[in-house]
């Protein structure tokens, strides 16, 4: 193996410097037509107190530059096409390229959100439909698609929670939430004006009924959980939890990061929760663009209805839809406009292609592929939690940390094997976790190299701990420093100062 | 399933090998009361042909054949065809945030340009890798001050985007925020010394937009220094931020925020869009949202990571910056694209096309008929016409010719009933102005008989 | 490997006490765990401390740590060096990487805190499950 990949070899594409450093006064990478109106001093219209000189720094480089610049740094990013990503509880799987070309039809993309609603139809019937969807799919009875990411998909619900709550005898204080959650839960239930209590998961890593009896006091407004929780086991006791918060008067929320284990097989809404986000980025196939944008819709039950953002999406008695603002228990506004239509459109471009029998066929796949997965490295790996996985699956590091290898280090060795690292150290209930979700679209020849390279590196720990330890060997660039760049951060180029340049 | 890779017999190998007879036995942690028993209530399959169809049909019940003159936060420019060809490269779009930079370096340099661009467009030291719109990165800016001044009272100019405004007030509500909003001035500007009356040693932060929402460029040295006199934050938004390269940028300022939709990402009816953040660097521990920064690997050579993480939710879990867990680095690409292209010399002429434009709309409109600009303040490319009668007959008059005129302002101001916010770009011909002065003219000669006349009809809109 | 002439808590701060001051820091132990440290948060000159309380955190790339007062008082200095070199936690945790000064109110407060012996006791004890 290892022979095989020393033989990368470096190529042209290794060397490419910021594109500042290939600037030079003169060129330009567009050019405008000739203004058809009388030319204007822009310096006379602002004056001295308002006109700027100059776009100080500001690259000066042709199109073809731009062109090969940024694909060459394309070349250094992996993606979901290069290979298996299997990141898990991110839900990476193929973004299908017809939902890229329907999103930029003009008529979409061209939009404006201020077009009067009698000519936006197309748009707000696109709106309307992909709620229409995700209502079935959760069985929840309203949705709204302003939240612009799974984390402002849970600050909304919290805030509905509290609007519902102080029209119902006072908002509380605490949000209770399972030390299995993932970090945007706590930070989402300070942002909404909640305290985070934590609760202890049982032995099984599900929620400890007997400590939710306990918790669950006057002062709590709800509990927050996620469902198959991050170590991918499904809550058997979801519906006596669900109904044990409401019997004390709490609402139940719940982050659905992991719906791509239940589409077509359970509905949430069955679950007794009241509220819950999707992230159209995981489930619903919109790309991760490397860190954004998603899109994060809430779906909520008729009770919490009058409390969804402004504004919301209505069809009309005569055909066709209109946007309504007149909605007095709204929350308000938590982000211009209506949202990122944009990810609206490739989920519900997504949810076409497959339809409903297509999307219950994802769901016994992706889960079917994380089981493969789990089987085939429950020799070599330990699995901390014994209960069957659903769409992913948590080992830990418990045995190779003994020849002080970690799980980041069996990270950085999967890339030298050509795949994308699974999630490191994640969840935190898990010492050295590793979360593996292998996604639908993994093929089973991808599963088996996958499980071949893992095993193959399990045994380097045994025999060669040191070459893990020092992984990636083959990736453009060896371990960076991340100690120096947090003590003292370089954020941005500057033109006076030396800079260290690209090297082969 | 044309998206699903394995065959039965791979399903039926890999079914095996985890010891179950049949799929539902995947699921039987989950209680069989539990289960679903019907299939979901959903339309398709589709096939792709079929999609294509169906999205073609919803694009055109659009505006698309409209000459359009909104702005208000989001703006129609030209994109070259280069930002989708590169935004199209794979290994940007299907990557996920780049957690392991030695496989991730595209992504992370391009977003250590962006900061660089950002930095140096809105004069400030650092800016972050983008936020999720410019409505939210007000917000983030707003709670940011508020973790720095330890102050909980924040004082908006009447004259930021409204939802904008509403954004912001949605988020404060829940933390004990008070809000002082300042009105504006009959020079289109924010009131000094109503702003002067409102601040005292409680305010956190002092929020002004730039070209605020009228068009009209606000005073920033002279705010800052009454906000700096108080110990409290500028935060000015900028919701057009090609207007920064021919207008000084807003040095004076604590933090620079808003929306860099302008740059290379198209109005896709609202999203999604390029929030953007930038400040000094001795506020970049209290910055939210992810920041690429330059370090070099274990021989030595350059290299890009994610930086100052501990500041992040998914370490500081309850006591993060911010909950938000994202950037919107595609947008963020798109912007770095569109930037570079354009350049410093290209963005510079584009910026003045968009003010040579608007002037001429602004004068054609006001020689047409009795159309007066209430604002004496300069402008960018956004301009507010009084109409002379009522403003929503005009528009729908202009759309009977065609032309989506602007926005009421009634709307959003009661007090500017019959005021039109018109933005004109550089898409925007000599030709379709001269066509909307002509309109304005005979809608003020035939006094706006308008109101029954044929209307375009709305296009029928049963769904499938 | 601990010094004798400091005292322990649990969470992993020293105090090395002179007369009615006392200087702060974080154990060789706590930095070892933490990693590369990378910045690190201090009160201000003239703050007053709680016996037990959060006096500021110290932050690695991935992680960060609240620091925990071992006594009450009034910080009388910081380490001026923290700032520009926050590695000095990793690389003298007893020494040159000390915290902050404090008046102590109540020396009778570090009776209850742990030697040398008793610190190093407590690791091994830790470190078995």
């Amino acid at each position: 193996m290892k022979d095989r990949i020393t033989e990368a070899r470096p190529h042209i594409t290794r060397n490419e410097g910021l594109i500042f450093e290939r600037s030079s006064p003169g060129k330009t990478g567009a050019e405008l037509p000739p203004l058809d109106v009388p030319e204007i001093s822009p310096e006379e219209i602002f004056g001295g107190e308002y006109f700027r000189q100059d776009l100080e720094g500001f690259p000066e480089v042709s199109e073809f530059e731009v062109i090969q610049h940024y694909t060459r740094l394309s070349t250094w990013n992996y993606g979901i096409d290069t290979g298996l990503y299997p990141l898990g509880s991110c839900t990476m799987k193929y973004n299908p390229r017809v939902n890229e070309f329907v999103a930029r039809l003009e008529g979409l993309a061209t939009e404006h959100p201020y077009t009067p609603e009698t000519l936006a139809q197309g748009c707000l019937r696109i709106l309307a439909e992909t709620a229409r969807c995700l209502i079935a799919i959760t069985g929840m009875d309203a949705v709204s698609l302003q939240p612009a990411a799974g984390a402002q998909g849970e600050l909304t619900g919290l805030l509905m929670i509290r609007a519902y709550l102080n029209d119902h005898g006072g908002a509380r204080k605490y949000i209770l939430i399972p030390d299995s959650a993932h970090g945007t839960n706590p930070a989402s239930v300070t942002i909404a004006g909640y305290e985070v209590r934590n609760l202890k998961s049982n032995s099984r890593g599900c929620i400890d009924l007997a400590a939710l009896e306990e918790e669950m006091t006057p002062e709590v407004a709800g509990l927050m959980l996620t469902n198959p929780n991050t170590l991918g086991i499904f809550e058997e006791q979801i519906r006596e939890i669900s109904s044990l918060v409401h019997a004390r008067g709490g609402l139940v929320y719940m982050d659905g990061a992991n719906m791509n284990a239940l589409i077509g097989v359970a509905k949430p809404a069955d679950f007794g929760i009241d509220v819950m986000h999707l992230n159209l980025h995981k489930t619903f196939s919109t790309p991760h663009g490397g860190g954004g944008p998603g899109s994060g819709p809430v779906a909520v039950r008729k009770s919490l209805e009058p409390y969804l953002p402004l504004p919301t999406v209505e069809p009309l008695a005569a055909g066709g839809y209109r946007l309504n603002y007149d909605r007095p228990k709204s929350i308000g506004r938590v982000r211009a406009f209506f949202g990122n239509f944009g990810m609206a459109v490739r989920a519900l471009a997504y949810i076409l292609a497959y339809g409903a029998a297509g999307l219950r066929q994802v769901t016994e796949d992706a889960v079917l592929n994380a089981n493969y997965v789990r089987q085939k490295l429950k020799e070599a790996y330990d699995l901390p939690y014994d209960a069957p996985a659903m769409h992913e699956c948590v080992f830990s590091d418990r045995r190779q940390a003994s020849h002080s290898v970690r799980t980041g280090d069996i990270a950085k060795r999967l890339i030298d094997y050509g795949f994308h690292p699974y999630t490191v150290s994640f969840p935190l209930i898990v010492a050295g976790a590793m979360m593996i979700e292998p996604t639908e679209t993994a093929s089973k020849a991808e599963l088996d190299a996958f499980i071949e390279a893992m095993l193959a590196i399990a045994e380097e720990v045994r025999t060669d701990p040191e070459v893990v330890r020092t992984a990636p060997h083959t990736a453009r660039l060896t371990r960076l420093d991340e100690a120096t760049a947090a003590r003292r951060p370089v954020l941005r180029w500057r033109p006076a100062t030396p800079q260290l340049r690209t090297q082969l | 399933m044309r998206y699903l890779p394995n065959s039965p017999e791979d399903r039926a190998r890999m079914l095996e090998a985890t010891g179950r007879e049949s799929p539902e036995m995947l699921f039987e942690q989950i209680p069989q009361d539990l289960r679903i028993r019907e299939p979901l209530q959903l339309p398709g399959p589709l096939s792709e042909s079929e999609i294509v169809d169906f999205f073609r049909q919803a694009a055109s019940a659009s505006s698309r054949d409209y000459v359009s003159l909104l702005g208000a936060g989001a703006y129609q420019h030209y994109r070259p065809v280069t930002i989708d060809a590169l935004l199209s490269r794979s290994e940007f779009f299907t990557a996920y945030t780049p957690y392991q930079p030695e496989i991730s370096q595209g992504t992370l340099q391009a977003l250590f340009e962006f900061q660089t661009l950002i930095a140096q467009l809105t004069g400030m030291e650092v800016a972050n890798s983008s936020l999720y719109d410019g409505s939210t990165a007000v917000n983030e800016a707003v709670l940011m001050a508020m973790r720095i001044t330890r102050r909980d009272c924040v004082v908006m100019a009447r004259t930021l985007h409204p939802e904008y405004r509403q954004v912001v007030e949605t988020y404060g509500r829940n933390l004990g925020t008070e809000f002082v909003e300042v009105p504006y001035e009959p020079s289109g500007q924010t009131d000094f010394s109503r702003l002067e009356a409102a601040l005292d040693d409680r305010v956190a932060a002092v929020v002004v937009q730039s070209p605020n929402f009228f068009g009209t460029v606000e005073r920033i040295p002279e705010i800052a220094a009454l906000a700096h006199r108080h110990g409290a934050l500028l935060v000015v938004a900028v919701t057009e931020p090609l207007s920064l390269a021919l207008v000084k940028p807003p040095a004076e300022a604590d933090i620079v925020c808003g929306e860099a939709q302008s740059f290379g990402v198209p109005v896709a009816f609202g999203g999604p869009y390029c929030g953007f953040l930038a400040t000094k660097e001795k506020f970049v521990r209290q910055m939210p949202g992810r920041l690429a920064g330059q370090t070099s690997d274990t021989a030595g050579r350059r290299g890009f990571v994610l930086t100052l993480v501990t500041r992040e939710q998914f370490i500081r879990r309850e006591k993060a910056t911010s909950n938000i867990c994202t950037s919107q680095s595609l947008c963020a690409l798109a912007a770095t694209f569109y930037l570079c292209l354009l350049g410093k010399n290209g963005l510079r002429q584009l910026a003045e096309q968009n003010l040579a434009k608007a002037r001429y709309c602004a004068r054609q409109i006001t020689s047409a008929c009795p159309a007066s600009l209430p604002f004496s303040a300069p402008y960018f490319n956004e301009f507010v016409v009084r109409v002379p009668g009522r403003a929503a007959v005009l528009l729908r008059v202009l759309q009977n010719d065609g032309i989506i005129g602007g926005l009421d302002l009634g709307r959003f101001y009661p007090e500017l009933q019959n005021h039109l916010l018109i933005c004109v770009t550089e898409i925007i011909t000599k030709d379709a102005i001269d066509r909307m002065a002509s309109v304005y003219r005979d809608f003020h000669s035939i006094a706006a008989p308008a109101e029954h006349s044929g209307e375009r009809r709305a296009p029928s809109l049963q769904s499938a | 490997m601990y010094p004798e002439e400091l005292l322990y808590t649990k969470d992993h701060e020293w105090i090395r006490v002179d007369g009615t001051t006392g200087a702060i820091g974080i154990t060789d132990h706590a930095q070892k765990e933490l990693g590369d440290i990378v910045f690190v948060e201090l009160p201000q000159i003239g703050a007053h401390l709680t016996v037990k309380e959060s006096l500021g955190t110290v932050e690695s790339v991935k992680a960060v740590a609240d620091i925990y007062s071992p006594v009450t008082g009034e910080v009388t200095a910081i380490n001026p060096k923290l700032q520009n070199s926050p590695e000095l936690l990793n690389s003298d945790p007893h020494g040159e990487g000390w915290l902050i000064q404090v008046a102590l109110r109540d020396r009778s407060e570090t009776e209850s805190l742990m030697s040398a012996e008793e610190y190093e006791a407590y690791l091994k004890k830790g470190s078995a499950h």
